[in-house]
């Protein structure tokens, strides 16, 4: 039976609720801020917020000195590329587990899992001997395969979360009904786990574009995404925390657009069979 | 079309260029290199090298310790993605030593070999040879407000004691208008406090390791060394010293906030400049301070070109350095951006240039680049070269780990003599398992 909440209790959790919305979004909001400030400003102390000469000017220099739209591109087609490719063997995978479970399914859902608890730097050299060997290196082809086979277990586990719920005797009636095993999964199973599969694809696309140490690594002057575009503009030595700002506010402003607008799906798809 | 399949074919289409890499012309040079004004400057001007030479020059620039990260994974697996590395002091002599780098020991006649500063070469070479051309070089020195000085009573001298500089920072300390006399690195890291304690504890008789590679760190020159510094930065550092690195201490100089700064003299060109700096107009510029014992506080860096094992394009690779860090290059710059803009550190010819001789800090970085002795770099002799790193592997991992327990006494989480015991048999213990 679902609480009575007073009034007050509203406001208060929704008091609550914005403050830590709000903390939580304040760094971003610095930075953007602080992309408009000029490098001085950007030191200030104490800081400035909204009173500071608003300047476009890192924004060119930063369009100047870098080919944003080359950065873009690689990193679409890395964190696309390798969402595609995850989904299309992670279905089949967590169909097997989900309605085909064996005695070690268990098992191997955690083992699979395990692979994302060494840190990465621990396998940098045999990855980078291997990408060597098979010409990988600066590729997007490489980074689509390595940035996949990271977030595999990821999308493997959300889908077959997902597809526990779904029941099991829909896809047995299916089967009666003379489909095969591919009819099954992509005619029955996928349309009816569309939400749950746009919430992994959507999760899987972020981790993507926001991962960055492999893209670091295996990347020099043809395949190196936005997360290297953001690297080259920060310095131990010289104030360049504006233009930083700026190429941050760049990099950041595609994804986080793609997560406004597809909040919801995403909100469902993280806390899908947490809340029963 | 149905909108379907238009979709697909895109879709195709991108994953065909995706899985086909871009084809690298034969002509074309891949250069990773540090995110520093001189740097960026250079980029500018690589147009003209390809208009001259018909090489093209892509840039890969990356934030300083992701760089070094980078280039070392490639070098060490001869990945060959990189035709020119920038890297510094400390990486030169190892590598060259390793066979991962080209001698440069054929340059042209009109480059000049002889030209380049003798600390410079000497610090990028490894018997003799040099294995990386110096882009640009620095030293430290200290740079102070002369109107703080003034109203102190006191004057700089060109060549100060560390007494002097306490006294002065001392002086100058005036916290209710949140002005400290003196700002020094206290971030951990060995590019970090341990560079500069490193470089200051050469002025208090200190070394790292005695001649048989014994850890020094428990000797009384480190103890002085230590308490000295954080007994200063108790009196008249500014608050939260213990995170302040070069950005940190520089933007709190620039807007008025320190007396003294000691660091690398690279940081003159942005203290004076009026764009961006409050006290442009008010800074002097002295030696790094001594203790009477022989040795200023000041280090020797440079950063420079080289090629690695690895790569295809070696001649294109020497051509670019060769133009990168000629003369020519030098006067490209002062016509185009002024004197106090070109590359400092790194020639001879630059410092007897009258023109240049005119930029206000010029001298004082020449007298304390030449004053850093690599090779002789404390009072007592050392088995190692370099002024505020010793040039083995295994120093960055020990420096880094001792910086961290010296920014803790600095934080007033523990005392220097913690700090130091524990360093030592850190060090002590990192030494045995590397087979010294």
């Amino acid at each position: 039976m679902a609480r009575a909440v007073t009034p007050k209790q509203k406001a208060i959790n929704t008091g609550l609720a914005w403050t830590i919305g709000l903390l939580i979004f304040f760094p971003i909001l610095w930075t953007i801020l602080t992309s408009f400030k000029t490098e001085a400003e950007a030191i200030a102390s104490p800081p400035v917020f909204l009173n500071f000469s608003w300047t476009l000017e890192n924004y060119a220099i930063v369009q100047e000195r870098s080919d944003y739209l080359r950065f873009l591109w690689n990193s679409v087609i890395i964190a696309g590329g390798s969402t595609i490719l995850g989904v299309i063997i992670a279905v089949p995978a967590a169909w097997s587990m989900a309605f085909v479970p064996s005695r070690r399914t268990k098992d191997i859902l955690l083992w699979m899992l395990s692979t994302k608890m060494l840190p990465a730097v621990g396998v940098l050299y045999p990855i980078y001997l291997i990408f060597i060997q098979l010409g990988l290196l600066d590729s997007r082809i490489g980074l689509v395969v390595i940035l996949m086979l990271i977030n595999l277990p990821i999308i493997v586990w959300m889908l077959y979360t997902y597809f526990r719920e779904i029941p099991g005797e829909i896809l047995e009636a299916a089967r009666m009904d003379g489909a095969g095993l591919r009819e099954e999964i992509l005619y029955v199973l996928t349309p009816m786990a569309v939400p749950g599969i746009a919430s992994t694809v959507l999760l899987s696309f972020i981790l993507a574009w926001n991962e960055a140490f492999w893209t670091l690594n295996l990347t020099a002057a043809n395949a190196a995404p936005l997360t290297a575009f953001i690297a080259s503009y920060s310095s131990p030595e010289g104030l360049f925390y504006a233009k930083l700002s700026a190429a941050s506010t760049m990099a950041i402003a595609p994804i986080l657009i793609l997560g406004w607008f597809s909040q919801k799906q995403l909100v469902r798809g993280l806390t899908f069979g947490a809340v029963k | 079309m149905s909108l379907k399949r238009a979709l697909a074919a895109t879709t195709a289409l991108n994953l065909c260029a995706a899985v086909v890499p871009a084809a690298a012309q034969d002509s074309s040079i891949t250069i990773a290199t540090v995110n520093n004004g001189d740097m960026i400057r250079m980029q500018g001007y690589t147009d003209q090298f390809t208009a001259e030479t018909g090489i093209g020059v892509e840039w890969v620039t990356l934030e300083e310790n992701i760089l070094r990260q980078r280039v070392t994974t490639d070098i060490t697996t001869r990945g060959g993605q990189f035709d020119i590395m920038t890297i510094g002091m400390y990486e030169t002599p190892i590598w060259g030593a390793n066979g991962w780098l080209i001698p440069l020991d054929d340059l042209s006649a009109e480059y000049d070999v002889d030209d380049l500063l003798p600390a410079m070469a000497g610090g990028l070479s490894h018997d003799g040879t040099l294995y990386a051309a110096p882009f640009y070089g620095e030293s430290s020195m200290i740079m102070y407000r002369t109107d703080l000085m003034e109203k102190a009573g006191l004057e700089m001298p060109d060549d100060p004691t560390w007494e002097f500089v306490r006294d002065a920072a001392i002086a100058m300390t005036d916290r209710d208008n949140d002005v400290y006399g003196i700002c020094l690195r206290g971030k951990a890291g060995w590019g970090e406090n341990m560079a500069f304690l490193t470089a200051m504890s050469n002025a208090f008789g200190a070394r790292w390791f005695d001649e048989n590679w014994r850890p020094q760190l428990d000797s009384d020159a480190w103890s002085e060394t230590l308490n000295f510094y954080l007994d200063l930065m108790e009196e008249a550092g500014p608050p939260g010293a213990s995170s302040n690195g070069f950005n940190e201490n520089l933007s709190l100089f620039q807007q008025g906030k320190c007396g003294m700064w000691i660091d690398a003299t690279v940081a003159a060109s942005f203290v004076t400049n009026p764009d961006d700096s409050a006290v442009a107009d008010s800074v002097g510029f002295a030696l790094a301070p001594n203790t009477g014992k022989g040795r200023n506080s000041n280090w020797l860096w440079a950063w420079a070109l080289a090629i690695p094992a690895g790569t295809n394009q070696q001649a294109e690779a020497k051509q670019f350095i060769e133009w990168a860090t000629s003369k020519d290059y030098i006067e490209l710059v002062a016509e185009n951006e002024g004197w106090a803009n070109v590359p400092p550190g790194a020639r001879t010819s630059l410092y007897e240039n009258p023109d240049y001789q005119a930029v206000p800090f010029a001298d004082m970085t020449l007298k304390s680049i030449l004053s850093a002795d690599p090779l002789n770099p404390t009072v007592e002799p050392v088995p190692y070269v370099g002024i505020q790193f010793a040039a083995i592997p295994e120093f960055a991992g020990i420096a880094t780990q001792v910086g961290q327990e010296i920014s803790a006494a600095l934080a007033g989480r523990q005392s220097a003599e913690e700090a130091l015991s524990k360093a030592q048999a850190l060090t002590e213990e990192e030494m045995e398992a590397a087979g010294y």
